[in-house]
């Protein structure tokens, strides 16, 4: 359906027009256009006095915040926890690099008009990994070792969050195609695993990596919490890109099985040359709105004891100094995640339109 | 040829049969030997020991006394209130934003889809969080506790309201409960009449409201049921009677309501706008306005596109509900992954009852849904 407002429109003053009737042209729109712009005047201006005109934005610590609004000072203090966790700081350069590194790959991914997008895509799935995995964790001359347990703040979600994604797909591939087989063993053992994830709380999950992996591994390998926690992700996860990837499969037409037969490729080979680039496009939007999801549920790895960036709060108000300042903590990691998660759907929308031409919205 | 290609698919399967068999049994090795390795032992026995400890919440009775399995079902009952609350809460509060989202009015329209995508796109737990720490932790102490009703508290310590006591004669206590079951009945009648269009004359209709009304007094006054009313009242530092809903629980309720409602707000829209034009254009033909053409043609419709992804928000909130650990809710995970498993460490144990508990409730709620769209989809095509 599409809104008044929406259609094209020869002027501005038109438009207004048209916007001033839909809001007052019948008594009920007048009357909820009323209570909501009253609504508004009482309380935009509070926020805007808490957020913006009493608040303090500058100073060393708790002194220079005024009473009756924001202390946004915590947050420029406690900027490296928020950030970084307890990476070195002398060593924050590495994250700030693969940040970026991120950024472009993934905006060269997207971008249409990308000649190379096809190799950018293997170039963040395949050696972006491994590049940051090395820029990370050092250990290899210039690069000083960084224990994962230094690790946190935003940089510890969005870590996760990657690794939990990339190392979902493949399985996830995997567990989608041994849920369409033929092979009625094989049916039921992937979709009894899939479901099996899918019934059980991200939290339960969690627990699961940090209290039942060690018993799971071979005894004196050791297992150290941001492993177990990453290893928990990835499994749990797979359940969700299988579902994901299935509807990509699913939307493969069955002519590009028989061509592929027809061509005389085998299994294997009609697979990994049409099925898949095909299924796995097709599934790009289902992907990204499960990564999306993912992501902002990092957040509960502060019930497990790592410190992401929910975490940096919830730590930085126990100081006496920040006592009480949950609410600015919790309004800037909110709109962190929001600024992340509105571009990353918004690209997972865009995408779903270039995938589908026809679709008219 | 053919006989081959079954041959080589039977080796197929035997080979991945040894190769699943191989995994799970290096894993039970490896279980094993780390439990002998830590003196631990795989039992349930700890469920009948007594649990030592409180649980500041719960629907049925428990002490220190009790054991560990009472616990559990304490711990299993609370995930279900705060699940069924929240759950109620968030389709209202989701049908109404997606009605929002449909308004031809641009500043309701507007607003709406601001506040589903702020919610949408902030982690759950950041929200509880929100409702915990800065609304409810910022009320006053009992002596300065808000009064919005009389015999409402609202405070630190949460919601005090007064409950009503139900006393009855010996054997008439059913009499009374029928009462109730028929008024709850009549409730859900109104319902289906305000949203499924009926043939049924609105005086027929009248007549069977009447009727349930009549029945449900005539129970009551069979029953001699006395109803004593017990307001919370202060009492030191604290209230008595009524009854205490702990500031845990609303908030763990309010932020699975919230978030859940802002996806369920679109998927009503998505809904909402897949039944097709016509639809509306022979509704508005027959001279419906806006909120009729909403309420009696496309909602009913949009029911049943909506009722699949539905279930699983429902499912989400349930698994959700775990996030009561992060601030103390007495609820499987915190009961079971918490304290018992604290004080027992059997951790793979309560690790496998928490799984069971969801997988059940996972069974249950998706073998009712599906009775339930199919009862939709049935009546779809008559």
């Amino acid at each position: 359906m599409m809104s008044p407002t929406s259609r094209p429109t020869p002027s501005t003053s038109i438009a207004i027009w048209a916007s001033l009737k839909a809001m007052f042209g019948t008594p009920l729109n007048a009357g909820i256009s009323v209570v909501m712009l009253a609504f508004f005047a009482t309380i935009l201006p509070s926020l805007y006095r808490w957020g913006v005109a009493a608040a303090s934005f500058n100073g060393v610590d708790r002194k220079a915040c005024s009473e009756g609004g924001a202390c946004w000072v915590f947050l420029r203090i406690r900027w490296h926890d928020l950030m970084y966790g307890s990476y070195p700081a002398g060593e924050v350069w590495r994250v700030d690099v693969v940040a970026v590194m991120l950024v472009a790959l993934m905006a060269g991914a997207f971008i249409k008009s990308n000649p190379w997008r096809r190799q950018t895509v293997l170039l963040l799935c395949l050696a972006f990994p491994i590049v940051s995995g090395l820029m990370l964790v050092g250990g290899v001359p210039g690069l000083p070792y960084v224990a994962t347990r230094f690790w946190g703040g935003l940089m510890l979600n969005v870590v996760l969050a990657f690794i939990a994604v990339v190392g979902a797909v493949p399985l996830g591939l995997v567990l989608a195609e041994a849920r369409r087989s033929k092979d009625r063993t094989v049916r039921l053992l992937a979709t009894g695993f899939i479901e099996l994830w899918r019934a059980a709380p991200l939290v339960t999950v969690l627990f699961m990596g940090i209290f039942i992996l060690p018993f799971v591994m071979p005894r004196g390998f050791e297992l150290n919490k941001f492993v177990s926690v990453a290893v928990a992700l990835v499994l749990f996860n797979s359940a969700y890109m299988a579902e994901a990837i299935r509807g990509g499969l699913q939307a493969v037409p069955r002519g590009q099985f028989q061509a592929a037969e027809a061509l005389g490729l085998g299994f294997w080979q009609a697979r990994w040359l049409v099925i898949w680039p095909q299924a796995l496009r097709m599934s790009v939007p289902s992907i990204v709105n499960t990564a999306i999801d993912l992501f902002k549920d990092t957040s509960l790895v502060i019930i497990i004891g790592l410190f992401d960036m929910l975490g940096a709060v919830q730590q930085a108000v126990r100081d006496p100094q920040w006592l009480g300042l949950s609410a600015e903590g919790y309004v800037f990691v909110a709109s962190i995640f929001f600024v992340i998660c509105s571009i990353l759907s918004a690209m997972s929308k865009s995408i779903e339109r270039e995938l589908d031409p026809a679709r008219r919205d | 040829m053919l006989s081959s290609g079954r041959r080589i698919s039977q080796i197929r399967q035997i080979l991945g049969f040894t190769l699943v068999l191989a995994i799970v049994a290096a894993i039970a090795m490896n279980v094993s030997g780390n439990l002998q390795h830590r003196g631990l032992s795989l039992s349930f026995e700890f469920l009948s020991r007594p649990a030592s400890f409180d649980i500041p919440f719960k629907l049925i009775d428990f002490n220190s006394r009790d054991t560990y399995a009472r616990a559990a079902l304490v711990a299993v009952l609370n995930t279900i209130l705060v699940a069924c609350l929240a759950i109620v809460t968030a389709t209202v509060v989701g049908v109404l934003f997606g009605t929002f989202l449909l308004s031809p009015n641009p500043l309701l329209r507007r607003t709406a889809m601001m506040f589903v995508e702020v919610v949408k796109n902030t982690p759950q737990l950041l929200q509880v969080l929100f409702w915990y720490v800065v609304i409810l932790r910022q009320l006053p102490n009992a002596r300065e506790s808000y009064q919005p009703l009389t015999g409402v508290y609202i405070n630190v310590r949460g919601l005090f309201l007064p409950t009503v006591q139900m006393v009855t004669p010996e054997g008439r206590k059913w009499l009374a409960w029928s009462a109730l079951v028929i008024l709850l009945g009549l409730a859900v009648y109104v319902l289906r009449r305000l949203f499924v269009p009926q043939r049924a004359e609105l005086r027929k209709s009248v007549a069977i409201a009447v009727g349930l009304v009549a029945l449900a007094i005539a129970c009551w006054l069979a029953s001699a049921a006395v109803v004593t009313l017990s307001r919370p009242e202060l009492r030191g530092f604290n209230f008595r009677g009524g009854v205490q809903i702990v500031p845990e629980l609303i908030a763990l309720w309010v932020g699975l309501a919230i978030y859940a409602s802002s996806f369920i707000a679109d998927l009503v829209r998505g809904a909402v706008l897949a039944v097709p034009k016509g639809q509306e254009e022979a509704a508005s033909a027959l001279g419906l306005k806006h909120g009729q053409t909403l309420r009696l043609v496309k909602l009913p419709q949009a029911l049943q596109i909506v009722v699949p992804p539905l279930v699983s928000q429902y499912l989400n909130i349930t698994k959700s509900s775990t996030l009561g650990i992060a601030i103390a809710y007495p609820e499987v995970m915190t009961v079971l992954g918490g304290t018992t498993l604290n004080q027992t460490g059997q951790a793979i144990e309560t690790m496998m009852i928490i799984m069971i508990v969801f997988i059940l409730i996972n069974l249950v709620v998706s073998a009712l849904m599906n009775r339930y769209n199919r009862h939709v989809a049935l009546k779809g095509h008559t």
